[in-house]
């Protein structure tokens, strides 16, 4: 009789718990975040003509598709050499399944994704920087982030990819640093995180500044 | 580095400041005292006692208490078990997705009900916004009010003065104080400033690709209740749910706050606050010696790296292993949340572990050889470290050859014997699964790298479900998942059914020891401190106490890390 109580008392307790825990409070919490925050709590979208491209907090690949496909029928894709290019993704920057590279330290695969990865970005910019040798790589640039959309990358990488940017879209390097600085995120009150550049945001404001002229 | 060292310096000085304050407030609502929440929170408190047909004020003895514990930890697994199993059934389930596997669910109840939240599937691919709401994050909060249950109860047997009818409390009212009082209104905050930088909070479905849903609630109490299940597959390096670096100061804050704070609590709640700073101060050498150790070694590249002549260096403040780290988080700032995330029992990760250097990736192992004692999980790190500081007290009392006592308290054959199982139970659990797993070849399937690396990823597996933490290694699974939404997946059955009974026994076990020496303490008589007490409240005792704990914990895994991170960190040798 005792226990049959007890079980009763833990049924009930569960059942209100999940409406008042479970329900009530991400719903409150969806008003609220609707209410007073509409844009990020939608996924701070960007839009372009009126369309959603992405989020700024997302990042995403700037590639052309060659019209080829590899061994597995997936298209394959070149960097597109107008934009700045965001760091190597583990997941080709899908926004519906992520998942982490678990790229282990001593991996022997891993050895060979990092020589690509470096001859790729390599192959890409040394034509407009003569001078970019290996050591001059930032390790952003040639690794994958945690969740395979990481939106930033790192000052000096942007400053490497500024010389192809400022020569494909003939803008003064000056121009060109200028809109870097001004789509870098800081640290939070200069103290914490990272600096990183918002690939997508500076992208968009290049194609926003080659539509002005 | 120095930037670094300043940001992960002023976290610490934050977590210092709140300590009083939230456990200051933590002693009034679980002493029953009038908080500044009543006027709000007090007519839904009693209008809950009222549904539950129960009288907060009628005490339990230990067995009692610890019914209620299993019983509604059984009534909470059943209904997330079926919630898992019903997916189709569901409202908000924009995705159309399936239910998961009995397997699959078996583990991911499992893991809930114990506060563990490990994940072998990918929340955005798997699971519905209502399982995630009235599945998940119910769990969050309640698996973390019972963590805190416990604890205060063990401190009330400590401070019992000797009765016919010792009492522990009141289970339903400890679980309904610590939900309302302390777990929902932090997590109110916390979800409102997490919208703020951006992490989304909708019950809208995918717009152009981007999964999204009613994260940020779910974020705050994850982080909060040290539980640690992302919403998204890569948790909290996914920026909708940790976007700026701001919100990972936040989110690292929430997740150590409570753990910190209950040291505080204690010590108000026996009557002197220097037993609390004591626990503190020995969980905080701990913690930093981890931080500032992951934060050197994740300074320098890999073997792999290095290999294919990738500059790690510093270029314009870049540089170090960022293979699997967010850029707008850096080496400093996922050091620091690796150590936060693993000496809690928290789980959550804003970087992949798998990922990390050799050494650098020792730091999750020694950290969960602590065995929840440092910091550790919402009142389970509390009540592990009083085990602990029961063990400290007793090797103490052998040192002098005295009968020990703690608080006026002798202790005795039988509580020397609960202590050494409950703090016996949880290694004991990681080695028997990580020996099955492998010494047979049902472990294998599970396994992604190979050599040391895949040996370390099926290690940290059973350590990370034991410990009820809840991060991974991440190549480790238990589920193959051809599409998203469950159509077509199948879970490894072995990894999932090993996983959680060993979840379920390292959590319950221990919670049932400690009650029963809570119930054991609560009857003995008060005797005054004379001068060959062991005082437990000076350096001495502290650094005795983290001696106890190393000893114990980190070094009955130390010839495992072994054959696992150490080898990677001392050699360049690619597997």
């Amino acid at each position: 009789m005792k226990l049959t109580k007890e079980l009763l008392t833990a049924g009930i307790a569960v059942l209100v718990l999940t409406i008042v825990l479970g329900i009530g409070y991400p719903l409150v919490m969806t008003g609220v975040a609707q209410v007073a925050f509409p844009h990020k709590a939608n996924g701070s979208q960007v839009k372009v003509d009126g369309k959603v491209v992405g989020s700024s907090l997302i990042g995403r690949a700037f590639v052309i598709d060659t019209g080829k496909k590899d061994s597995d029928g997936n298209p394959i894709t070149r960097p597109d050499p107008k934009y700045f290019q965001p760091r190597p993704s583990q997941s080709d920057y899908s926004p519906t399944a992520t998942f982490f590279s678990n790229r282990g330290p001593n991996s022997a695969v891993g050895r060979f994704f990092y020589r690509d990865a470096l001859s790729t970005y390599l192959d890409l910019e040394r034509p407009y920087d003569p001078g970019l040798t290996a050591a001059k790589v930032p390790v952003d640039a040639v690794t994958t982030s945690g969740s395979g959309v990481d939106p930033h990358i790192s000052k000096a990488n942007a400053a490497v990819q500024a010389h192809r940017i400022a020569a494909v879209r003939h803008l003064p390097p000056a121009r060109v640093s200028s809109l870097i600085k001004a789509n870098t995120d800081g640290r939070f009150l200069g103290v914490f995180g990272e600096p990183g550049v918002n690939v997508l945001e500076l992208n968009l404001a290049l194609d926003k500044e080659a539509t002005a002229r | 580095m120095v930037q670094g060292f300043v940001q992960i310096a002023i976290f610490c000085a934050l977590v210092v400041a709140v300590v009083p304050l939230l456990g200051g407030h933590m002693a009034r609502v679980f002493r029953g005292e009038r908080t500044f929440l009543d006027p709000v929170v007090g007519r839904f408190e009693r209008g809950t006692y009222r549904l539950l047909r129960i009288d907060p004020t009628q005490g339990q003895d230990w067995k009692a208490y610890a019914r209620g514990v299993i019983f509604f930890s059984l009534a909470g697994w059943l209904l997330l078990f079926i919630i898992l199993r019903t997916q189709t059934l569901h409202p908000w389930n924009p995705s159309d997705f399936h239910s998961g596997t009995w397997d699959l669910s078996f583990n991911t109840a499992s893991s809930f009900v114990t506060n563990t939240n490990w994940q072998y599937y990918g929340g955005e691919t798997t699971l519905s916004y209502f399982s995630q709401m009235a599945g998940l994050a119910v769990q969050n909060f309640v698996s973390a009010a019972t963590g805190i249950a416990v604890a205060i109860a063990l401190i009330r047997g400590i401070m019992a003065r000797r009765s016919s009818n010792p009492v522990l409390g009141n289970f339903w009212q400890d679980l309904i104080r610590a939900s309302y009082y302390v777990l929902l209104p932090i997590s109110i905050i916390g979800a409102i400033v997490l919208i703020s930088q951006g992490v989304v909070q909708t019950l809208g479905g995918s717009v152009a690709d981007l999964a999204r849903g009613p994260v940020a609630s779910q974020e705050a109490i994850k982080e909060l209740g040290t539980n640690g299940g992302g919403f998204f597959n890569v948790n909290s390096a996914y920026p909708f749910e940790n976007p700026t670096g701001f919100s990972n100061l936040v989110e690292m804050f929430l997740i150590l706050c409570i753990p910190a704070s209950l040291t505080y609590t204690y010590g108000r709640m026996v009557g002197s606050r220097r037993q609390g700073w004591a626990l503190f101060s020995a969980m905080s050498v701990l913690f930093i010696v981890s931080v500032v150790v992951v934060y050197i070694a994740e300074q320098h590249g890999t073997p792999a790296q290095h290999a294919a002549g990738v500059h790690t260096g510093l270029l314009d403040g870049t540089g170090g292993n960022l293979e699997g780290k967010e850029q707008r988080f850096g080496i400093a700032n996922s050091a620091l949340w690796t150590a936060v995330t693993t000496v809690t029992s928290c789980g959550a990760v804003n970087a992949a572990f798998d990922s990390l250097t050799g050494i650098g990736g020792m730091i999750p192992f020694v950290d969960l050889g602590y065995g929840e004692s440092v910091f550790g999980g919402v009142g389970t790190g509390l009540y592990t470290m009083l085990l602990y500081v029961l063990l400290a007290v007793f090797i103490g009392g052998l040192m002098v050859g005295r009968t020990p006592e703690f608080l006026g308290k002798k202790i005795e054959a039988r509580e020397i014997k609960l202590v050494s199982l409950g703090v016996l139970v949880t290694p004991l659990a990681v080695l028997l699964a990580a020996f099955l797993a492998t010494a047979t070849k049902y472990g294998s399937p599970s396994i992604f790298a190979s050599g040391p690396q895949g040996f370390s990823e099926q290690l940290y597996a059973y350590m990370s479900q034991a410990n009820n933490n809840g991060s991974a290694f991440a190549g480790y699974t238990g589920y193959y998942q051809p599409n998203p939404g469950n159509l077509g997946a199948h879970g490894i059955t072995f990894a999932d059914l090993l996983g959680g009974v060993t979840m379920l026994g390292a959590r319950f076990l221990p919670i049932v020891l400690v009650l029963a020496v809570a119930g054991g303490l609560a009857t003995k008589r008060v005797a005054p401190a004379g001068l060959g007490t062991l005082r437990t409240d000076t350096p001495t005792f502290v650094g005795l106490l983290g001696g106890v704990v190393v000893l114990i914990g980190a070094l009955t895994f130390f010839p495992a890390i072994l054959l696992g991170p150490v080898v990677q960190g001392l050699t360049d040798r690619l597997f």
